[in-house]
């Protein structure tokens, strides 16, 4: 109880500072419409309808993952610059919660941002969706959830490395790239019609649950690193 | 145990050589691919050890993780080995992957196919290159814990590659030792020696790293207790 108590609390207070800022969600925003409008000069979308069925899903989720890499290297530097993690080890509040508060943060924030964007994805990119459009409703949040705790994760633990911004998609995309993988096939498979994205959300979901549990487990030995 | 090594890393050197022999000269040419199908003789046993050396990698960076801050002799041993072996794994994938894109080529046609054994392969490749990255851009006991947790995340995806052959779609050859597939005797034969060789090789190497890392270890440990004495 008082876990889920903490947890709150971090994800509150996280939910509250960007709702002030909104530094974080527009920077994603943007930055991912930014990455549709590129690719939509190096290939023409209206003139060939099946090749942006094919790419759109693979589109959405790599802008999606560069645009959270800025944005989870800024989530944990409000909390280094006011010492929060050293008052963090020094309080008995299990570790693990100002984490998952954190990612669950992160993951308001990513979701929404996918809200706003798959519309205009649909809209540049002249999609006809011809899968069962309801799936998206399981391939988006378990997909999110994938990007989102690692991202969380490693963001917190390249905070000790020297060049962190660097370090982050270093380390987080080899992780992610089966993810990445399974999300991207999933949604290709819901715009193009042509296969179920069952196996690949399968493979999604047993991802998110062994590295939910692993970054549960081992938040404690990041936060003490030293 | 310093002369069981040298005498361990003969051995092994010996059977390399005699593998070789056996595998070049005395199995049989096989009948479909040719004497390309030979390369199997190295690729098979190197990638066996690529996926023996990251769980040696895991297991001791468990271990540092649980001996940390209670038993740091100990803590840096299991640091030390999970070094060495994280190396070793560098070292054996990328000659596993090497050696799959020179038998790719002539067999496939093509010297990269993004089938699901290849990729996943590449990707503990770039696993253990992050690993060894956390490791060079971070100082000091930190260092040992972040490169611990990552390793960890690692092992988690180690049997993500084995399981892929099953769970995808995959042009890789189904393995001919546990699968249906058959093996003339004398291929078998080349093929354990080689094996026996390429595993004992292995081990030799990752020893000789962590016998130099764990040197390396107290040498730092004494210019610490030094400085403080002065």
């Amino acid at each position: 109880m008082r876990y889920l108590r903490t947890m709150l609390h971090h994800l509150q207070k996280d939910l509250r500072l960007e709702w002030r800022s909104r530094d974080a969600v527009i920077g994603i925003l943007f930055f991912t419409l930014l990455v549709a409008v590129v690719f939509s000069m190096a290939f023409d979308p209206t003139g060939n309808p099946t090749l942006a069925r094919e790419i759109a899903g693979g589109l959405l989720w790599v802008g999606l993952l560069f645009a959270s890499i800025t944005a989870l290297n800024g989530s944990w530097d409000r909390e280094r610059r006011n010492h929060v993690l050293d008052a963090h080890r020094m309080a008995p509040a299990a570790p693990s919660a100002l984490f998952l508060g954190k990612a669950l943060a992160n993951f308001v924030f990513v979701t929404l941002v996918e809200f706003i964007l798959a519309p205009v994805f649909v809209l540049f990119f002249n999609l006809h969706v011809l899968g069962q459009v309801w799936w998206l409703a399981a391939i988006l949040p378990l997909g999110t959830w994938a990007l989102v705790v690692n991202g969380t994760f490693f963001a917190a633990l390249s905070l000790r490395t020297r060049n962190r911004q660097m370090l982050l998609p270093l380390v987080l995309f080899p992780i992610t790239i089966p993810a990445l993988l399974a999300m991207v096939q999933a949604t290709t498979g819901v715009v193009t019609g042509e296969f179920e994205p069952d196996l690949w959300l399968k493979l999604l979901a047993g991802f998110d649950v062994s590295f939910t549990t692993a970054c549960l487990l081992l938040f404690g030995a990041v936060l003490d690193a030293e | 145990m310093k002369r069981f090594f040298w005498i361990w890393s003969a051995v092994a050197v010996a059977l390399l050589a005699y593998g070789f022999w056996q595998g070049m000269y005395v199995a049989p040419t096989e009948a479909t691919m040719g004497p390309i199908q030979r390369i199997f003789y190295w690729h098979v046993p190197i990638n066996i050890f690529a996926e023996i050396s990251p769980y040696v990698n895991m297991f001791s960076s468990i271990a540092y993780l649980l001996y940390r801050g209670k038993d740091m002799h100990k803590a840096m041993i299991a640091d030390a080995l999970a070094l060495a072996s994280a190396e070793v794994t560098v070292l054996f994938v990328s000659l596993g992957l090497m050696s799959g894109i020179l038998w790719g080529r002539p067999a496939w046609g093509i010297w990269w196919a993004w089938d699901a054994r290849t990729t996943t392969y590449l990707l503990l490749w770039l696993l253990y290159v992050s690993y060894l990255l956390v490791r060079r851009y971070t100082s000091g006991v930190q260092a040992y814990t972040l490169a611990a947790v990552l390793s960890v995340f690692a092992g988690i995806d180690v049997p993500i590659v084995y399981k892929s052959i099953s769970w995808w779609r995959t042009q890789h050859p189904a393995p001919v030792l546990t699968g249906d597939g058959y093996l003339d005797p004398d291929m078998k034969r080349a093929f354990a020696w080689n094996a026996l060789a390429w595993i004992m090789w292995g081990t030799s190497l990752v020893w000789a790293r962590y016998a130099i890392i764990r040197r390396e270890q107290k040498i730092r440990d004494d210019a610490a207790l030094e400085a403080m004495e002065a």
